[in-house]
């Protein structure tokens, strides 16, 4: 076919590279407001000149369809879990039921102030008992506060929990253990509660290294912050007997729950031997993780930490034949808050509607559909090319997720992690999590979860296969992607040399 | 599946890895699974057993408020490519939340008049807390001076912070106009005072002089930290323009609904010099190799999953959707927009003060909400909540020394005929009080 095309100048799509300020013209607006209808006095009467602004501040002036052009145009510039396969490691990417989002947004939930008296708030009080009562179970431990914002908030919380119970107990002690293959809010974590963080080992088999926990614990230790399975995706077999070492110097024992999308209705922290739990309601319990939030980070305490626990707490009384709920913020032995009103609601309507939909059965058959998915694709990885270029970090049955390594690609191919991760986005897959756990060169971790059927794995698999070949014959190919994604590798390190963090309105002459 | 794993079941895979002792040997105690539409039909009941802002008229605020949210606003944050990717780890594939909040940090500096801010943090609270905490970081002082006047809740999630960080906090109360005690400040600010915190309009809806309560700690080179309402920035000068190093406080008046207090999200901007010291995500401009604008997460140094222990800030997954629902709402609001709600709130809340006729605890300038006396405070609510009004929030839950205490709040949802029946479910309340009581007038509608 002959090329007809005058190619002087290639099409140009309007404006495709503008900021909402860029958009701005004066005098246009897309919000209008109600008539100002009160015989009240000008507002130069009612606020002293001192107080009120100089200058309007310069938001954007644009019309709705031109806002909404703006947004949906930026939209189409991400990736998402509605699009494709998402197997980032520790961070369980799971399918997000769109009922959820229908019943987040009924009145009666979005709708609802947080100060309203508590019998006008009955229905969502009594949500919270009953989801409150539903992670219990999950944990294996008695008492839950939905408080904390996020799993990070969580950990805080968990700490200060311990704290607080030492004190009580006139008991100083200062340093927290940690596994050297931890989330990084873990030793962050522990510095914000005013502890040392103490590095544990790890051993041949992926686990806790139990003669270095040996050796580290001590009167002085307030906790081990332990994830099981950990950040390999390996259960720790030794997980009793690291509870006993750890109850034995009167220490607590602090599950994060990053990775409890492995063991529901399979093991429960009670009963491995952990005192305290924190869940990540955006990983297992389905909250739509919105680039970066938000979700929410509950706690589960053993009974002698329940006084302890965050104000407000959800309480059921009888009131003759009915129950009736209430917000209770008389607790004198409390941490107190962490963060305002009575956490991020709307997260356990989805959380609560995930766990009504599944029931107890259901949810034993997501985690044991996340262990199987895993280790389906850990085995068709070891096949091929992947299974020459890329190893297993552990070679061992691994729990919802696992952890390849990329050295020999890196070294025999002359492709590092991140290319292969960049080059899958060609592919239209996410990447895995790259670059950690620490302790694994060029660490690919990967965690396909639950809701991925056996052909988005082969596909993935394929891709990798793809991938390494690709790089055999020409390694430049990877280590120069993607090349089909809205824009192509950034400078990072000029970002963070000179950081340019907000527009310079001065600079843009329609918001003038 | 498993046959290529060489195994039978599943439970022979997971048999092998989770020791004995600690399997549990029975199902979870959690009632069996339900169809969609059962799922639906329950949690409807629920919800309709809630006092929702639809349908009653809803004059309680103290830090989250009943504000029209623009159907825009649900759209595009109900889409799935805002609402369904994790945090812009591949920026090549998540151009659209960076980009959105670079412009959200840009809008948020803009409003505060400071000029760096980071891309949200959990709640306006705990955002509180972590400008104590970047404080700390940087001035190495650990006493922090707070007013009276700042949100309760932000005062106790400072002290439980305070506790884990090792610092102190000191409280100036409130003098008898309901603003902070100018000459109780200035007599706590001391040379190791690492920051001093006021909020701007106060708990109490007061107007504060900024300005004057920002001088003693200037003085002895401690971080001024404003608590802001967002929606009143524009009509209330930007507290970086009188003297606050740091401005942080809740976003969700910004497009966010009230959903029982969460989630919405904290702001946080500050002075240049902060930047490499603050907590949460930042996205920062660049180039790709084509020499085209993209955005980053920048200064990913400061944070948790590069730095762990010594990150500036444990915080990871945060609130980016709730921020992207400000930025819309911003945008929708736009320049005009944003003054002209704040003088309609202005307008409002001074006729409602006054409509009421109660005596006000905090009679001075108030921009959205304000504090008076109600001599039977019971009966109002009683009153007020057969009539499907919310009158406001007893103050004396938060401050015991106001025990007859309302705090009445305003938004544009508030019609003047709301404030009209109001003011008159107060008169009949006040008239009732001994005997004859006059003839009732029928409410207006």
């Amino acid at each position: 076919m002959t090329e007809v095309r005058d190619t002087a100048r290639d099409p140009q799509p309007f404006g495709e590279e503008l900021t909402i300020f860029e958009r701005s013209r004066p005098g246009r607006r897309a919000g209008t407001l109600p008539d100002d209808d009160v015989p009240a006095p000008p507002v130069a009467e009612l606020l002293p000149e001192r107080f009120r602004r100089s200058e309007a501040p310069r938001l954007p002036e644009v019309s709705e369809p031109e806002l909404v052009r703006h947004f949906v145009g930026l939209s189409r510039r991400n990736f998402h879990l509605d699009r494709g396969f998402y197997p980032l490691g520790s961070c369980t990417m799971k399918y997000n039921p769109k009922l959820h989002e229908r019943l987040a947004a009924l009145p009666g939930f979005a709708r609802l102030h947080p100060l309203a008296p508590d019998e006008l708030a009955q229905g969502a009080l009594e949500l919270m008992w009953r989801l409150e009562r539903a992670l219990a179970e999950i944990a294996g431990l008695p008492h839950v506060t939905l408080h904390p914002g996020a799993g990070s908030q969580g950990e805080l919380c968990g700490l200060l929990v311990t704290r607080a119970y030492h004190e009580e107990r006139g008991e100083e002690r200062t340093k927290v253990l940690i596994p050297d293959t931890a989330h990084g809010t873990n030793p962050a974590t522990v510095t914000m509660a005013g502890y040392e963080p103490v590095a544990v080992g790890t051993a041949a088999d992926g686990g806790v290294d139990v003669d270095d926990l040996r050796a580290k614990v001590d009167e002085r230790t307030a906790c081990l912050m332990l994830t099981n399975p950990n950040t390999l995706g390996l259960f720790d077999r030794n997980i009793a007997e690291i509870a006993r070492i750890v109850r034995g110097v009167g220490a607590t024992l602090y599950y994060d729950g990053a990775n409890l999308n492995a063991v529901m209705g399979l093991s429960r922290p009670g009963d491995m031997g952990f005192d305290i739990v924190h869940f990540n309601l955006h990983k297992t319990f389905t909250q739509p993780h919105g680039g970066g939030g938000p979700g929410a980070g509950p706690v589960a305490v053993a009974e002698h930490l329940e006084p302890f626990l965050p104000v407000p707490v959800v309480v059921r009384e009888r009131r003759g034949d009915r129950f009736f709920y209430r917000l209770d913020h008389d607790r004198p032995r409390s941490i107190g808050r962490l963060r305002g009103f009575q956490g991020n609601f709307s997260t356990f309507v989805r959380a609560y509607a995930y766990i009504r939909a599944l029931g107890g059965e259901g949810l034993r058959e997501v985690s044991e559909t996340a262990v199987l998915n895993a280790n389906y694709l850990r085995a068709r990885l070891a096949e091929g090319r992947a299974g020459r270029y890329l190893e297993p970090a552990f070679d061992r049955t691994c729990m919802h997720e696992f952890v390849l390594s990329a050295r020999r690609a890196r070294d025999e191919l002359g492709v590092r992690a991140l290319d292969i991760a960049k080059r899958l986005l060609d592919w239209d897959v996410h990447p895995p999590t790259v670059y950690f756990p620490l302790l694994v060169d060029e660490a690919l971790m990967i965690e396909p979860t639950e809701t991925e059927p056996v052909e988005r794995l082969d596909h993935f698999a394929e891709a990798i296969e793809a991938i390494l070949e690709e790089a055999e014959r020409n390694p430049e190919i990877a280590r120069n992607a993607p090349y089909d994604t809205p824009v192509r590798r950034l400078d990072e390190a000029a970002a963070a040399r000179r950081p340019v963090v907000r527009l310079d309105l001065d600079s843009v002459a329609s918001v003038g | 599946m498993l046959a290529r794993l060489g195994v039978s079941s599943i439970e022979e895979l997971v048999a092998g890895e989770i020791p004995e002792g600690v399997r549990l040997r029975r199902p979870l105690d959690i009632a069996p699974g339900l169809s969609e539409q059962e799922v639906y039909d329950e949690l409807r009941c629920l919800a309709e057993r809630n006092g929702d802002a639809d349908t009653w008229t809803v004059f309680a605020g103290a830090g989250m408020y009943d504000h029209y949210v623009p159907a825009v606003v649900d759209e595009i944050v109900r889409r799935s490519e805002f609402l369904t990717p994790y945090t812009p780890y591949q920026p090549e594939v998540s151009q659209g939340t960076l980009q959105a909040m670079f412009e959200f940090q840009t809008a948020i500096c803009e409003l505060t008049g400071l000029e760096v801010a980071n891309a949200a943090v959990y709640d306006g609270a705990s955002a509180v807390a972590a400008a104590a905490y970047l404080a700390k970081l940087d001035n190495r002082r650990s006493r922090v001076v707070v007013s009276r006047g700042v949100h309760p809740h932000a005062r106790a999630a400072l002290a439980t912070h305070a506790h884990g960080f090792r610092m102190t906090v000191e409280e100036v109360p409130l003098a008898a106009d309901g603003t902070t005690d100018r000459a109780a400040l200035a007599a706590a600010v001391h040379d190791d005072t690492a920051c001093v915190v006021v909020q701007q309009p106060n708990f109490l809806g007061s107007v504060e002089d900024l300005a004057a309560l920002a001088e003693p700690g200037r003085e002895r080179k401690a971080a001024i930290v404003c608590v802001a309402d967002p929606l009143t920035l524009g009509v209330l000068e930007a507290p970086g323009r009188l003297g606050a190093d740091i401005c942080v406080g809740e976003g969700q008046a910004l497009g966010n609904h009230l959903q029982f207090g969460g989630p919405s999200f904290g702001f946080f901007a500050a002075r240049e010099r902060y930047l490499r010291r603050m907590p949460g995500r930042i996205a920062g401009r660049t180039r790709d190799v084509e020499g085209r604008p993209g955005y980053v997460l920048t200064l990913q140094t400061r944070e948790q999953h590069i730095r762990r222990e010594r990150a500036t800030h444990n915080i990871c997954t945060a609130q980016q959707l709730n921020a992207l629902a400000g930025l819309v709402y911003l945008s929708w609001l736009g320049r005009r927009g944003i003054v002209e709600l704040g003088e309609l709130l202005v307008r409002r809340t001074h006729y409602a003060r006054e409509r009421l006729g109660l005596e006000a605890i905090n009679p001075g300038p108030v921009v959205r909400e304000f504090a008076v006396r109600v001599p039977d405070l019971d009966g109002l609510f009683e009153r007020a909540l057969a009539e499907r009004i919310i009158p406001g929030v007893r103050l004396g839950r938060f401050y015991p020394e106001y025990p007859d205490g309302l705090l009445v709040a305003i938004t544009e949802r508030r019609s003047r005929s709301d404030i009209e029946r109001l003011a008159h479910i107060v008169a009949e309340v006040r008239e009732l009080a001994p005997a004859a009581a006059p003839a009732r007038e029928e409410a207006p509608a």
